[in-house]
């Protein structure tokens, strides 16, 4: 190719087409991402919204989930998610965030690079491992501690979706607060407040988008846990009455999707309430991931000037 | 001037207050700890040879676990192979391509959706999509299938941040001696980046890997007799196996299901070192 | 007999900046020409439209032409890859690819699709003794090239793009990250290779512009100042203003 002399307006050579075909394929990759969600949406709606005309409407928003009778009411399961979400998150964001807070502002280095791989150990950790300790564990100890005459609860089931949930909540938070540009602490030190003081007026409310996330996105993770709270939170479900409802078996809407489509007949009444229930929850982590992305809008932009 | 005492110094405050955070994080990490050395000290009696290497006898309350790891093993592959071609395509696309756009940004809302939608949900779309709908029925075809869907976004965003590690100085050079887009992508950029693909794709599978819900109706078996013969078959998979040992069988000997999990998660941790560890070394290594 | 031939060329990037302004100049065969004056003059934007790098950046606006033996590369039906083995360039930083040294030479060749192992291998050292490199690593060919010292690297960048037999090479401030001896080195190399190839040089100072200069044109702010043989420009310029930069009062 070298040894002539080939003119510079010679037209593509054939090695150019292989070329061509390889970025095409590259470029429909790319675009593999939005068609799966198409595709997820579709299928979740095509087989689920039959529901709401083949379900009548006085049961789906009755009182009761009691399949077997026709009663498919969502709310003792949306109350079950609720209750479990909220106990997790009360439970999960003051530790998430009071961890990250500690790793990126007071830890020494050594002690930073000793516990963050723990709690990426945590994140790594299968759903159905952390619901076989909280049977053989945890809800012993919660029956006991309470005086319950059983350990699978709702409030089990919070505190150990909320344990789950802090590796979210401590990584983002922590890229979060690293990402506060040094300078900005560094003013605040040099008109005499103390790095304690820096932390709660500079540093969070600088990082406070990525804080949001954190939060949210740790609430998507509880909310979409499916094995643990089945496996520890009794599988009752009923409408809560009141605060002691925390304290006894309820039922979430994933539980109840991975516990009973094992058994329904394809395209029965009460196979697609359960794939209702699907879309609501796909709705729900929509919302929150959206929101998200909208609150911290982390541009992936290359920094780097292209050329010298 | 006599202004009241406050209650606290400020030195006073910032020690409690780095006591009070040091604690949380102690309290958040104490239980991780605990709940590794416990299961090891509780699973190591339950594994022997037999164990591993046998099939589940009288109600899988005696006998070993063999099928279910091979089904874990059969299931981790069959995502690998729906999940890295594309995934690592994808990755190129936006690290290299993608132009700053409403379509780009798009991808990377998709993106976001698909790592956060609930893991039961994805089974309920397997089910529907490549059970019911494409006929594969429940089968490690289909599970693979489902999962790799879930995978994909893991794998998109740790390739991409592996690309777009590697200094732009490179891509210019190469380009500057008359190499095309591709023949660089192919030449330097994927050859740089690969113990960060490598990494990424690990992670992902290693998420596969001890995920139950999306397999509970795609292609996860309570018991077989036997291995799978195609991948048109249900298999056993070990994440599944816990939970039925774990919730399903009464009087269920609590040795087997303490060995299980500890196969398991040295399954899944053994992964996430490797990739650590192949990180690690790619990081000493690199002289850029 | 010229080379290189720019008519009207303008242009400007994303930002607004207006790079070149309406420049036209004549790069003589086999000659070291030299592109000086201050920072942000427009000298790297010249060189990347000469072999068409410019086009990885984000250029709003691109006029004139840029005439290599007569052909305009701007032309959109150019083959540009074809353009840039004739074309090499060596930027300021030396920058050798993630490959060994003998990978680093060969690169460019493979691309080109040679694949036979002895014209490569000749390539290689051909290339090495060119800029006076071949003693110094031949015994270790094989070793990765970040492990060759800076001036090393920045030699071995020149011989990257020698391998290919150009016709034109284009180097920005190839010798302003080096030390004294190693961009001596460089600059004798450069002298000797005037008679195989056109050189276009941005050099990194004054000094170095007036060491080497067979030709010296002066930018200032996207525009050409002036432009005649080196000897003359820098002992009598025409243009006040390229006085005052060659006496040092300003930039
Ligand atoms: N890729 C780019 N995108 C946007 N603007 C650019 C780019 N490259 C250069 N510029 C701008 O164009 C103008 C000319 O830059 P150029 O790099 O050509 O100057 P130069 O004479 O090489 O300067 P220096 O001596 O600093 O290397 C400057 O104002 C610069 O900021
Ligand atoms: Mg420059």
């Amino acid at each position: 190719m070298t040894s002539s002399n080939p003119s510079l307006e010679s037209t593509r050579p054939p090695a150019r087409r292989t070329e061509w075909i390889i970025t095409l394929l590259i470029r429909v990759a790319g675009y593999l991402s939005i068609f799966y969600v198409a595709l997820i949406s579709l299928f979740l709606l095509k087989e689920g919204l039959p529901a709401l005309t083949d379900v009548p409407l006085s049961s789906l928003a009755g009182k009761f989930w009691y399949p077997i009778e026709g009663y498919y009411s969502l709310w003792p399961l949306i109350f079950g998610s609720l209750t479990v979400t909220l106990g997790a998150a009360l439970f999960a964001v003051p530790l998430g965030l009071g961890t990250a807070i500690f790793l990126s502002e007071v830890a020494p280095k050594w002690v930073k690079e000793t516990l963050k791989p723990l709690v990426e150990l945590l994140a790594g950790l299968p759903s159905v491992v952390l619901g076989f300790v909280g049977i053989l564990v945890l809800s012993p100890f919660i029956r006991k501690a309470f005086d319950l005459p059983t350990g699978l609860t709702a409030f089990t089931g919070a505190l150990l979706l909320g344990w789950a949930a802090i590796p979210t909540i401590v990584s983002i938070a922590e890229d979060a607060l690293y990402g506060v540009p040094r300078s900005y602490r560094e003013a605040a030190l040099a008109v005499g407040a103390t790095p304690w003081q820096v932390i709660w007026g500079v540093t969070l409310p600088a990082a406070r988008s990525g804080v949001l996330t954190a939060v949210m996105l740790g609430i998507g993770r509880v909310i979409g846990e499916t094995m643990a709270v089945m496996m520890v939170t009794g599988n009752a479900p009923v409408l809560p009455s009141g605060l002691g409802a925390l304290f006894g078996p309820v039922r979430t809407m994933t539980a109840t999707i991975a516990s009973e489509m094992g058994e329904v007949a394809t395209g029965s009444q009460h196979y697609q309430v359960l794939f209702l229930i699907g879309i609501v929850l796909f709705a729900l982590s929509l919302i929150i991931n959206i929101t998200a992305f909208m609150v911290s809008n982390r541009r992936t932009q290359r920094v780097e000037r292209l050329l010298s | 001037m006599n202004l009241p005492k406050p209650f606290l110094t400020a030195r006073q405050t910032q020690k409690v207050g780095y006591a009070a955070l040091a604690g949380i994080a102690v309290l958040t990490v104490i239980p991780i700890i605990a709940l590794f050395i416990y299961i090891l000290i509780a699973g190591l009696p339950a594994i022997s040879w037999e164990f591993l290497s046998g099939f589940p006898r009288d109600g899988m309350r005696s006998g070993g676990i063999l099928p279910a790891i091979l089904g874990t093993l059969y299931l981790t592959l069959g995502t690998a192979l729906f999940s890295v071609p594309p995934g690592i395509a994808a990755a190129v696309y936006l690290a290299e391509y993608a132009p700053d756009n409403g379509l780009t940004r798009t991808i990377r809302i998709a993106m976001i959706n698909l790592s956060g939608i609930p893991s039961v949900v994805y089974g309920l779309f397997g089910l529907g999509l490549f059970v019911l709908f494409l006929k594969f029925g429940t089968s490690i075809l289909a599970a693979s299938l489902t999962l790799s869907i879930m995978t994909l976004p893991v794998i998109i965003s740790t390739t991409e941040e592996a690309l777009r590690s590697v200094p732009t100085s490179f891509r210019v050079v190469s380009i500057s001696m008359g190499a095309s887009k591709w023949e660089t992508i192919w030449r330097i950029v994927l050859p740089q980046g690969l113990p960060g693909i490598i990494t990424g794709i690990i992670l992902g599978l290693e998420r596969a890997a001890g995920e139950t819900a999306p397999i509970l109706f795609t292609g996860a078996a309570f018991f077989l007799p036997n291995l799978p013969n195609s991948p048109l078959d249900p298999t056993m998979a070990l994440p599944y196996h816990l939970f039925v040992i774990s919730t399903q069988i009464p009087g269920m000997p609590i040795q087997i299901q303490y060995g299980t999990v500890l196969v398991l998660l040295t399954f899944v941790l053994g992964m996430n070192l490797i990739a650590n560890f192949i990180r690690s070394r790619a990081r000493a290594r690199r002289h850029w | 007999m010229d080379k290189i031939v720019i008519e009207h060329l303008s242009l400007n990037y994303s930002d607004g900046t207006e790079s070149l302004k309406d420049v036209s100049l004549r790069i003589p065969a086999n000659q070291i020409t030299v592109l000086f004056g201050p920072a942000g003059g427009g000298k790297s934007t010249l060189l990347r439209c000469i072999n068409r790098l410019n086009d990885l950046a984000d250029v709003t606006m691109l006029s004139g032409r840029v005439l290599l033996n007569g052909v305009d590369v701007l032309d959109p039906h150019t083959n540009v890859t074809e353009l840039r083995r004739r074309v090499g360039m060596v930027f300021s930083r030396p920058v050798p690819l993630p490959l060994s040294i003998y990978q680093n030479i060969t690169y460019g060749l493979e691309i080109a699709g040679e694949r036979r192992k002895a014209r490569l291998d000749e390539a290689v050292e051909r290339a090495l003794r060119q800029v006076v490199l071949w003693d110094e690593v031949s015994d270790r060919l094989q070793d990765p090239a970040h492990a060759l010292s800076g001036g090393q690297q920045q030699r071995l960048c020149i011989a990257r793009v020698l391998a290919l037999q150009p016709e034109v090479i284009l180097l920005d401030e190839p010798t302003s990250a080096l030390d004294p001896v190693s961009t001596f080195k460089i600059e004798t190399t450069l002298r000797e290779l005037r008679s195989e190839l056109t050189i276009v040089l941005a050099p990194h100072s004054t000094q170095q512009a007036a060491r080497i200069a067979d030709t010296a044109a002066f930018f200032l702010a996207g525009e050409l100042v002036e432009m005649q043989e080196g000897e003359k420009l820098f002992v009598n310029p025409k243009d006040p203003r390229t006085q005052d930069y060659i006496q040092g009062r300003f930039g």
